[in-house]
């Protein structure tokens, strides 16, 4: 019986392996050998041998189309990358805190906690681009409601005003109106995953505490957070790869141009690593997008090792 | 303690325990008085946290709605209406021309529909296999398929791209091409093979051994047993990869490089209100997202539940 088992089990898995290997396997070893490919074309095959060249073009300002404006270094390693590490410094920590602050008070409330458990999943199921469109039109110069409410005349966060002449958007007023959106719409899943582990918190820790009559806030600190640290780093992994692959944001608040802002204030646009990836298919430059695509895959391999070492000796299983 | 004895004189006749005790009350009652107070002090606060982040949360859906039922002018005024003066439900009417929704839809739905199924095929035939069938190299093959979870999908579509462009499958006016590319990369996913490979193993043994000796075989017993009893997590499953099917953007952009008529939900949507677009667009503009939004709002109601089982779990094995 264990060996009629033995080919049935792989013909059971038959289907997820024949299109793992076509869609999933292969294209990662095509994506590594193409990103040493010198001008590469996709559609007949040709190129014209290895070279290094792509990487050289991506990473450095040596390559034969140089470092400036509008060079590959430039939308890369001046553009993309910052852009890519400012959003995931700025909305990974903040996200995190807010809804681990959020589930405990969730957490803590009888009444009303499946209305607002509700309400606070609801940025989950909405279209990212959709929503992106709703913050651009909250966002905006002249009639936004938020100018509107904190009484500011016409400041530019996503797009210039038409009304004002060479208005020009300031980088760090996209990168905040950008940054607000990603919590915003990063909240519910990790609020649900934090709710999640606290549920399975043994109360018994909590009594003891209240026997001590401690502050809830000491609770929540001395308790709470070393008993959800699994949730924690798990979150922290997680979101720091979700924040490294931001690209729906983008399209959603500046349209698939990626937006326009003052050169003096910081890169030109908000395009992210992902942004540029796409960007470079779409362009029919696969080598390139292939290139930064194992660059981004190595930043991420490394961070997450490194958030793994770190919280070895911080988290409690 | 003399003071004690003298409130309550006839404890001190009785043991020292009860006494101590009774001597205690009284700054226990204020302790508790001051207790409750920090609660409810503590219970308002949490509830005026909850509710502004509620408003934060909620207002963007608000926004969108009334904007969406506003006039252009209204739209433009120096301050901002909370609620339309004058609503105007046109703008539903010119964004669902201007989208050319009716193909939106249709594209959306076949495309989400046949994939999902596929997805389903593929998730129950592995999961089976990982759950109930002992074969040579079955956690060998499983470890491999959650490691590659963690490569990165870009480095993926890259390859996959130039995959179905040698097939001919971006070709324009090549549907049934283009709907493949659409479809076929998308019949298996890992996560939902995991999900559905952990419910399969809390069905007891012993009912695959009574369906042994009745005569079943494996197919039946897991089309006729196993299925059903994993109903609830097959749902939720369902639910995710259409709302993923309405949601996406990336890849059927590639795909489509401009031809509307393959264009799905979201792709329409971006394509048919660039960003740029001038302020009297708005209202028809928000329609449009409201339209993209609100069926997505309508699965979360009615199968909130399956959804948000569905979401949690991912965090359950960290």
């Amino acid at each position: 019986m264990e060996s009629k088992n033995n080919w049935k089990g792989w013909l059971y898995l038959a289907p997820v392996i024949i299109l793992l290997a076509v869609f999933t396997f292969y294209p990662i070893i095509n994506t590594l050998y193409v990103s040493f490919l010198k001008d590469y074309n996709y559609l007949n095959g040709t190129s014209k041998g290895f070279t290094f060249d792509n990487y050289i073009a991506v990473l450095t300002p040596f390559s034969s189309s140089g470092g400036g404006l509008n060079s590959m270094f430039d939308k890369v390693m001046r553009t993309a990358l910052p852009n890519t590490m400012l959003l995931t410094i700025i909305t990974v920590p903040i996200s995190i805190i807010l809804s681990l602050v959020i589930a405990i008070a969730l957490n803590s409330i009888k009444i009303l906690k499946k209305l607002f458990q509700t309400v606070f999943f609801m940025p989950y199921v909405t279209n990212a681009i959709a929503i992106g469109m709703v913050f651009t039109v909250i966002f905006d110069t002249d009639y936004g409601i938020f100018n509107n409410i904190f009484g500011l005349d016409h400041h530019a966060w996503i797009f210039p005003s038409p009304n004002v002449p060479g208005q020009m958007v300031n980088y760090w007023s996209g990168l905040f109106a950008i940054s607000f959106y990603i919590v915003w719409h990063s909240l519910p899943y990790k609020i649900l995953i934090f709710l999640g582990g606290l549920q399975n918190i043994d109360a018994q820790y909590y009594d003891a505490a209240k026997i001590d009559s401690a502050p809830k806030w000491k609770t929540a600190l001395k308790i709470t957070v070393p008993l959800l640290s699994p949730q924690i780093l798990y979150m922290m992994i997680t979101s720091f790869i979700g924040a490294f692959k931001e690209y729906n944001s983008v399209i959603g608040l500046f349209g698939s141009g990626a937006g326009a802002f003052d050169k003096n204030t910081g890169p030109a646009n908000m395009s992210t690593m992902v942004f540029f990836i796409y960007d470079q298919v779409a362009k029919n430059k696969v080598h390139y997008a292939s290139a930064a695509s194992i660059f981004l895959f190595l930043i991420i391999m490394l961070f997450t090792l490194i958030q793994n070492q770190v919280s070895k000796k911080r988290v409690h299983y | 303690m003399a003071k004690q004895k003298q409130n309550y004189p006839y404890a001190a006749e009785t043991s020292g325990y009860v006494l101590a005790l009774k001597g205690s009350d009284a700054s226990t009652a204020t302790k508790e008085k001051v207790d409750k107070v920090a609660h409810v002090f503590q219970l308002i606060v949490t509830y005026l946290f909850l509710a502004l982040m509620g408003v934060i949360i909620i207002f963007p859906f608000y926004w969108m709605i009334i904007t969406s039922l506003k006039t252009g002018e209204e739209i433009q005024q120096s301050v901002q209406t909370f609620f339309p003066h004058v609503i105007r439900w046109e703008n539903y009417t010119e964004a669902l021309t201007r989208l050319d929704f009716p193909v939106l839809l249709r594209n959306t739905l076949l495309v989400g529909i046949i994939s999902t199924l596929g997805t389903l095929i593929t998730t129950i035939l592995a999961a089976y296999a990982f759950a109930r069938l002992t074969f040579k190299g079955r956690d060998f093959i499983f470890m491999i398929l959650l490691g590659s979870m963690m490569i990165p999908g870009e480095m993926m579509v890259i390859s996959n791209y130039i995959s179905v462009s040698r097939l001919g499958w971006t070709a324009s006016g090549n549907y049934f091409g283009n709907f493949s590319a659409m479809i076929v990369p998308f019949w298996v996913s890992i996560f939902y093979i995991y999900l559905l490979r952990q419910n399969f193993k809390q069905i007891p043994n012993e009912l695959y051994l009574a369906a042994k000796v009745d005569g079943k075989s494996d197919w039946e017993f897991l089309w006729k047993v196993m299925v059903p009893l994993a109903m609830p997590t097959l749902t939720t499953i369902f639910i995710l990869k259409l709302m993923g099917a309405w949601n996406s953007y990336v890849w059927p952009n590639l795909i489509a490089s401009g031809n509307k008529n393959i264009f799905l939900i979201t792709n329409g949507l971006r394509e048919t209100f660039s960003a740029a677009d001038n302020v009297n667009d708005y209202g028809a503009q928000m329609a449009a997202t409201v339209i993209v939004t609100v069926p997505l709002l309508l699965l979360f109601i009615f199968f909130r539940k399956y959804i948000m089982r569905g979401v949690g779990r991912a965090g359950i094995k960290g």
